[in-house]
């Protein structure tokens, strides 16, 4: 641990447990195309692991898909992330880490509001991304587990998530 | 939305003027349809390959006929053909 304070993000309303996550439709990336797809589209057909991160390129970003790819994550829930990055950054990521998920494109962070999980980046001007989190959701969209980054940066509690994985 | 996925798929390329040529003609016929985009090198287009047979874009794939189509002068009569008027 560093030997002075790491920078603490605000308090926020985020969704929590047993709370509806918000529905939001963005362009969601696959290793060959992307299309317009709705969040609802994927709870419908199961579990959703929901990852807010950072753009990419940045080091999180990459820490956190080489996290979860090495972790893995049950084959009967969809892993998909949300950043401002493009698609065409998006699908770049996807080859390059060699991350089996998909990826919204949310450059303009409306959905990062709707969560009320945006991050201004200080030294970026006008540039705001999405406060690192992770919901898992169930067929109705309702959160069974969140973590939400409280210090910038901060990583996900993947015990956590190998936890409520397991009591799905 | 996917319990009414549209019936047509088009694949298109960001810009190209021949895939807005068949959106245009889409947005005529007031058809539905859900655009997958793929990326400007042909290397990169492997779905677009495997649905059509070939790598170019604009590409349709229409359920309602299952009918899949290149070449956006070929897809515009087809679409004419069978979604304009007198067809």
């Amino acid at each position: 641990m560093p030997d002075f304070d790491v920078v603490s993000l605000p308090d926020h309303d985020a969704p929590a447990e047993g709370d509806t996550a918000p529905d939001f439709t963005r362009p969601l990336v696959n290793a060959e195309f992307w299309e317009d797809a709705a969040l609802s589209d994927l709870t419908d057909d199961g579990p959703v692991l929901l990852v807010f991160h950072t753009m990419a390129g940045a080091f999180p970003a990459t820490y956190v898909w080489n996290e979860l790819r090495d972790r893995g994550v049950p084959e009967d829930v969809q892993t998909v992330g949300v950043s401002i990055s493009s698609p065409y950054e998006h699908k770049s990521f996807l080859e390059e880490r060699d991350v089996d998920a998909r990826l919204f494109s949310d450059p303009a962070a409306d959905v990062a509001a709707d969560y009320d999980l945006e991050h201004d980046l200080d030294g970026m001007a006008g540039v705001t991304e999405h406060r690192p989190a992770v919901f898992l959701l169930d067929e109705d969209r309702t959160v069974q587990y969140r973590w939400i980054a409280d210090e910038w940066p901060d990583f996900p509690d993947y015990e956590g998530i190998a936890d409520a994985l397991d009591d799905l | 939305m996917s319990d009414e996925q549209p019936a047509i798929t088009l694949y298109r390329l960001q810009a190209c003027p021949y895939c807005e040529r068949v959106v245009r003609t889409l947005d005529e016929q007031g058809l539905a349809y859900q655009s997958r985009f793929v990326e400007p090198m042909h290397s990169d287009r492997n779905v677009v390959k495997r649905v059509s047979g070939k790598r170019s874009v604009p590409a349709i794939v229409d359920d309602n006929t299952g009918v899949t189509m290149s070449e956006s002068a070929n897809i515009v009569e087809y679409l004419e053909n069978t979604y304009g008027e007198g067809a």
